[in-house]
């Protein structure tokens, strides 16, 4: 008899526990990392896969949302000047990369500026940021495919010499990437937000900085 | 807010909203008209001017980004590009209505500080976003190209 009741008793607190909690009103625990952020998965969604490799492919896979979106894209073409929009098309009005920044006498900085400004004769804005520029031609990644990316950014006769402590440093922290999520009027952000991006990437990074594969 | 410039070396206080364009500043407060109002978007170029020596579309620069800048419209372009510009512009006859050229002239002028003698495809490429409704395109390639060998001779 002695059993049944401390199990009986068990089971009893079990259930009320369970009660307590499908209420709200249970001891507070700790809440479960969001696996999303703004249509980005954080790497939290990716903590059950075991394998550092296959794990690490997956988040890269994750990170080349951010990177081949038109806001980061538009920037890093491999051929020619900067593209505009979310179809990418070619800017207007037309410019080269010339020295990274532009021709001379037609520099990024004649028209955009330190921040984002808002037209004041019609709706829309020009984009800006410090400093705005194309990315290097080694770092242009307009129609590769993530894995390709991921060789490429790795890649420090390509990517500027960066380690993977930089390269997590600069998605983190980097202003002019931080851009992509603070577009302005009449653009679409990248999705999830700089804090995922640069968590992704130290995942990554974490978990040995493997490729996805193709 | 009150942003203190230098507009044609002239020392001026301009007080109006931080996000107040340039262009509004410069013809509608100051009335320096030689600066010209095409697009308001950046994309047709008559209202270039030179801010810190870099050439900027004055529509789309705020008053805020101005504090301490020392600015240069058309009515004070001075020194050997620009000479070397007028007198080439006179000989070519370059304009036709005339209302582009005021920003046509600031970014040659600002094509021949950094490249003295420039090629076809970098006056194209300087140019590109200057737009000429009469199409006087390639009497403005001739006189650029003209100012360039003049500064070299």
């Amino acid at each position: 008899m002695r059993t049944l009741n401390i199990a009986g008793s068990t089971f009893s607190i079990a259930i009320i526990a369970a009660l307590l909690s499908a209420c709200g009103q249970g001891p507070s625990e700790p809440a479960a990392p969001a696996n999303d952020v703004n249509g980005l998965k954080t790497p939290a969604a990716f903590a059950d896969i075991a394998d550092d490799a296959d794990r690490a492919a997956a988040l890269f896979g994750e990170m080349s949302k951010v990177m081949l979106h038109p806001r980061c894209a538009n920037c890093h073409p491999r051929e020619g000047g900067p593209t505009q929009g979310d179809d990418m098309h070619p800017h207007s009005p037309p410019v080269v990369r010339g020295f990274g920044m532009g021709a001379a006498g037609m520099e990024c900085s004649t028209c955009h500026g330190p921040a984002n400004f808002a037209f004041a004769s019609m709706e829309g804005s020009i984009p800006g940021a410090v400093p705005w520029m194309l990315a290097p031609q080694s770092m242009g990644w307009v129609g590769a495919t993530p894995a390709e990316i991921c060789a490429q950014i790795k890649d420090t006769e390509r990517n500027g010499g960066r380690t993977l402590d930089d390269l997590v440093f600069h998605n983190s922290e980097d202003h002019l990437v931080n851009w992509a999520w603070h577009p302005g009027e009449g653009r679409a952000p990248a999705p999830g937000d700089q804090e995922t991006f640069g968590a992704l990437t130290a995942a990554w990074a974490q978990a040995g900085a493997h490729c996805p594969a193709g | 807010m009150a942003v203190t410039l230098k507009i044609n070396g002239e020392n001026r206080s301009v007080d109006a909203d931080d996000e107040t364009p340039l262009l509004w500043v410069l013809r509608d407060d100051l009335r320096l008209t030689g600066t010209k109002f095409g697009c308001g978007i950046a994309q047709c170029g008559a209202c270039t001017v030179h801010v810190n020596g870099q050439p900027r579309r004055a529509c789309v620069t705020p008053l805020s980004m101005l504090e301490g800048a020392d600015v240069t419209t058309i009515e004070g372009l001075e020194g050997r590009e620009a000479e070397a510009v007028r007198a080439a512009w006179a000989e070519y006859d370059t304009p036709q209505c005339g209302y582009c050229q005021s920003g046509q002239i600031m970014t040659a002028a600002a094509l021949l500080q950094r490249t003295p003698q420039p090629s076809d495809e970098e006056i194209d490429d300087a140019l590109a976003g200057n737009i000429c409704r009469c199409a006087t395109y390639v009497r403005i390639r001739k006189a650029v190209k003209a100012a360039g060998e003049k500064l070299e001779g």
